[in-house]
């Protein structure tokens, strides 16, 4: 069954700010949707809270037509931070740790590490201690971390911030390879290039709303929003 | 007084090799009382510092600041108070602890309660904070994420753990009120030291003083070479 994710006018303060506003989205499985948008616009709370990691202030949240919390929200994605943070263990322990919260045994966490690892080209880094790594092998650790699970919503929060060209294009290869059926991806970027290049849909947010919301080609030759059309012509002031 | 020194270090040396019973015993009830007196802390003492370190709630700084207060407070005083207590007369009288092993176990659990809080709960909120992020979104229960926060600290916690025996190891005013000093039973190498001193035996008081020292910096050392080694 094709998992389908939606939020229904989100809202989120804190205190006096207000971090979103009424921001509805839908997303399927199957297909990659990018958040785009300046820093502050709202995009890792959004994540957040889709992640189940943040309580939204107003809206509900439902997955395949059920009321969801975000306790249950927590079982069913896996979200990939900006800053990557590893566990002070070795690679191998490091993928593993989701697998092992989830009680699986240990021969099928043997057969499932590597086939993580190789899809994040990082065959033979299970022994490694992951603290030790680079900046770039660690962000792929971490992508594999999240993919072992096999998550129904994979959340990308900037997975290629601060890399080389080398490392981002081997993390949205495996990204890309991800585009499944069973899975929804939603991943934030400021990288216009990127999200041309990965987007099967393309949300822009602003000052805590979507502004704007099509796929690649409408949103780069035909925006609807002047905002967008700012955005992307690199005249948004903010 | 040279020649008394040199005099006291030779005879002690001859007591720890020629494997004097009564010098060994007395150690072994050492490290008893201050290994168990540490594990005993743990139970209470872990927890504690997982809340503080890990959760935010009205009144931890008030907390934090009392468990930092009581690291330096003087073992005579908590034996004194620990003694009205447990005296048969005292309202835990009935758990006949005054002048046991036991009791010394149970005071000097008392004594290393802060050391224990203070330094894990500092580390534990110098992990980073979005390992807690990390490890729900993993799908971490709340007792998988703060045992996997605590992993990541856990040199830090190791560490807690060998200055509270050391702390307990070396202490002298518990040891001597709760226990009473009483030889075969409650005597310990801190109140035989003290004891041998004033009784102007000073090869013995030299011998049980060594092991103490060397004890207290092995330990702390075999810790450090296995920190080293690990990384």
């Amino acid at each position: 069954m094709t998992p389908i994710l939606e939020l229904d006018k989100i809202g989120k303060n804190y205190r006096a700010l207000r971090a979103l506003d009424s921001m509805s989205l839908k997303a399927t499985g199957g297909r990659i949707i990018v958040l785009i948008g300046v820093n502050g616009a709202g995009k890792t709370t959004l994540m957040r809270i889709i992640a189940g990691l943040e309580e939204p202030t107003a809206g509900d949240i439902s997955f395949n037509g059920q009321n969801t919390i975000a306790k249950e929200l927590r079982k069913i994605t896996t979200m990939v931070f900006q800053r990557t943070i590893m566990f002070n263990r070795s690679v191998y322990d490091n993928v593993a740790f989701g697998l092992r919260v989830r009680g699986v045994k240990d021969e099928e966490i043997a057969e499932k590490v590597p086939q993580a690892l190789r899809l994040v080209g990082l065959t033979n880094f299970e022994k490694r201690n992951a603290k030790k790594t680079s900046g770039g092998e660690q962000q792929r650790i971490a992508l594999a971390r999240a993919f072992v699970l096999f998550p129904q919503i994979l959340l990308l929060d900037e997975p290629t911030a601060n890399l080389d060209p080398n490392n981002a294009t081997i993390i949205e290869r495996a990204i890309t390879s991800r585009r499944k059926d069973d899975e929804i991806i939603i991943m934030a970027t400021h990288n216009l290039a990127q999200a041309r290049r990965l987007a099967d849909e393309i949300v822009h947010i602003y000052n805590g709303r979507i502004v704007e919301r099509s796929n690649p080609d409408e949103f780069f030759n035909d925006p609807k929003s002047d905002i967008t059309k700012k955005f992307i012509n690199g005249e948004l002031e903010y | 007084m040279f020649d008394i020194i040199i005099d006291a270090f030779q005879k002690a040396l001859e007591l720890i090799f020629s494997g004097d019973s009564e010098l060994f015993a007395t150690a072994s009830r050492s490290v008893y009382a201050a290994g168990m007196g540490t594990l005993l802390a743990c139970l209470w003492s872990i927890p504690i510092a997982v809340l503080l370190g890990l959760y935010s709630f009205r009144g931890k700084w008030l907390i934090k600041s009392l468990f930092n207060a009581m690291l330096g407070v003087p073992t005579v005083a908590l034996g004194l108070i620990l003694v009205m207590l447990l005296s048969k007369s005292g309202p835990a009288g009935f758990l006949h602890l005054l002048y046991t092993i036991n009791g010394i176990v149970v005071g000097q659990a008392i004594l290393v309660t802060p050391i224990i809080v203070s330094y894990t709960s500092s580390a534990l909120s110098a992990t980073d904070v979005q390992l807690r992020d990390l490890a729900k979104t993993l799908g971490a229960s709340h007792l998988q994420t703060n045992v996997a926060i605590l992993r990541e600290a856990m040199w830090a916690t190791v560490l807690s753990l060998i200055s509270a025996f050391n702390r307990g190891f070396g202490e002298l005013g518990i040891a001597l009120m709760v226990g009473g000093n009483i030889a075969y039973v409650t005597r310990v190498l801190t109140t035989s030291i003290s004891l041998e001193a004033a009784k102007g035996d000073y090869a013995f008081a030299v011998a049980l003083a060594i092991i103490l020292i060397s004890m207290v910096i092995g330990i702390t050392v075999i810790v450090n070479l296995v920190e080293r080694l690990r990384e």
